[in-house]
């Protein structure tokens, strides 16, 4: 069926069938492979992108429910010339080893901190608690979006 | 995930009518129980009919004594909504521990209520609130409203087009969540409506219940120690890796004694 959306400000019209899911509309019809797939059953947040602004597992949103809507991607949001303030600070923290839980952390970071000011690094960890991440214990994570939220984390041990 | 139609009616009528005239239909709301159910198979719905077209189910309406919430409104959206947050702020709270912002974002209060997930936190609400719930043909009283694991007082094809919940004088809820999922291992829903005290509990049993027994002892005397004296029988109560019916048992008391606590502002 055909649906037509927005994926980083440009107007996309594509045909699939109807049981796609919004991350394969993504990484194979889109080629945009920064989104990534963890766990595939909604737990992980690997693959967390924006529709209409609000933080979703795209593993769990069919692609006909995408008609009208507006799709960000971490591919949107900066590039290396350019990185967005929450890649920045994530760089700047190292906030990442493997890389691979990062594209959805960053994108459920910017949604955390665009709709709740004056995030407390507590608020943080638990606004995380759909993101998992193997590699780095989370510290500099939460040190990464609290930079960004002007907040103080109250203990990087 | 196995093939399926999908439409998008405008309308209740005409979402009633395309399940009708399809062979093993199924509703679609936020997608957040749905989608991962298919994806494992455990559902095969040959027509997935999408609700979020239909101006009908969607919508917030405060009143000083009811809170309406169209079936249609997120989670997130409940957490975020001033007027509840102001007029009924356990609902706002209850709905910020489900899951993790994702969900939230994307999970709606009629699907968590037609789905009777008996870990579910909405059905604590919808018991312990005394709520009405609405569809295009009735209106279902709360306490009749759960009938079993993953079973409600809904026909086939019935929609859950909005929910009204009475505002009481004060209300509080504590849940154990699932370290994992977030959902309530228990959950435990007081309020107090003009001298009334109403009990809500989910999580313990095959769906959201009443604790008649604490209703009760705290009608007679409203205090965290009177919580004591009540036996909390795990008979029928769920058994599962995460917790045995007996330790359910012991953590409805312990979170109906938080919420009286939170509600008598200790
Ligand atoms: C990782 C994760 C964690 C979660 N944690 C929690 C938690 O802690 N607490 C909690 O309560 N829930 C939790 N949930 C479930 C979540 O709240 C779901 O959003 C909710 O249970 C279903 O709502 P939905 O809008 O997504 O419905 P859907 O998945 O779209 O539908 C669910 C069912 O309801 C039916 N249905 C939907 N709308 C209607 C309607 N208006 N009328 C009649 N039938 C309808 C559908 O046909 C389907 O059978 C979690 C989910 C996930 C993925
Ligand atoms: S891949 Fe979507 S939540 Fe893990
Ligand atoms: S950096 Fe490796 S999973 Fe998070």
């Amino acid at each position: 069926m055909k649906v037509s959306f927005k994926v980083n400000g440009q107007a996309h019209e594509i045909d699939v069938p109807p049981n796609t899911l919004l991350v394969e509309v993504l990484r194979e019809t889109l080629e945009l492979t920064g989104t990534h797939v963890g766990c595939d059953t909604s737990q992980c947040g690997a693959c967390t992108v924006h529709l209409d602004g609000r933080a979703v597992k795209s593993c769990t949103v069919l692609a006909p429910q995408l008609d009208g809507v507006e799709v960000t991607t971490i591919e949107g949001i900066g590039d290396s010339e350019n990185l967005h303030p929450m890649q920045a600070a994530f760089r700047e923290c190292h906030a990442l080893q493997c890389g691979f839980c990062t594209p959805g952390m960053i994108m459920q970071a910017i949604d955390l901190v665009e709709k709740n000011p004056g995030l407390d690094s507590q608020a943080i960890r638990e606004g995380l608690e759909g993101n998992i991440c193997r590699c780095t214990g989370y510290h500099n994570i939460v040190r990464a979006i609290a930079s960004v939220a002007d907040a103080k984390p109250a203990s990087v041990k | 995930m196995y093939p399926f139609n999908y439409h998008k009616p405008a309308s209740v009528s005409e979402a009633v009518s395309l399940f009708r005239n399809a062979d093993d239909p199924m509703y679609l709301s936020g997608g957040m129980t749905l989608i991962p159910t298919m994806k494992q198979r455990l559902a095969a719905p040959t027509d997935l009919i999408d609700l979020s077209g239909i101006p009908e189910v969607s919508g917030i309406e405060v009143s000083a004594d009811r809170v309406r919430v169209g079936a249609f409104t997120r989670h997130n959206d409940v957490v975020r909504s001033p007027e509840i947050n102001k007029t009924l702020p356990v609902l706002s709270h209850l709905a910020g521990l489900i899951g993790d912002n994702q969900v939230r974002n994307r999970g709606t209060i009629g699907g968590s209520v037609a789905n009777s997930d008996p870990s579910a936190d909405y059905p604590a609400a919808v018991v312990g609130l005394g709520a009405t719930v609405y569809t295009q043909d009735r209106s279902i009283s709360g306490d009749e409203f759960f009938l079993n694991l993953f079973e409600t007082a809904l026909h086939p094809g019935e929609i859950i087009t909005h929910i009204d919940f009475p505002v009481p004088t004060r209300a509080a809820y504590q849940k154990f969540p699932n370290p994992a999922s977030r959902y309530a291992v228990v959950g435990v829903l007081i309020a107090e409506f003009a001298g009334t005290i109403r009990v809500g509990v989910t999580g313990a049993g095959p769906c959201a219940c009443r604790a008649s027994g604490m209703e009760e002892v705290l009608n007679q005397n409203l205090t965290v120690a009177a919580l004591d004296a009540v036996e909390v029988p795990d008979a029928g109560f769920n058994s599962d890796l995460h917790a045995s019916a007996e330790y359910r048992a012991h953590l409805v008391k312990v979170m109906a004694r938080r919420a009286l606590a939170d509600l008598l502002g200790q």
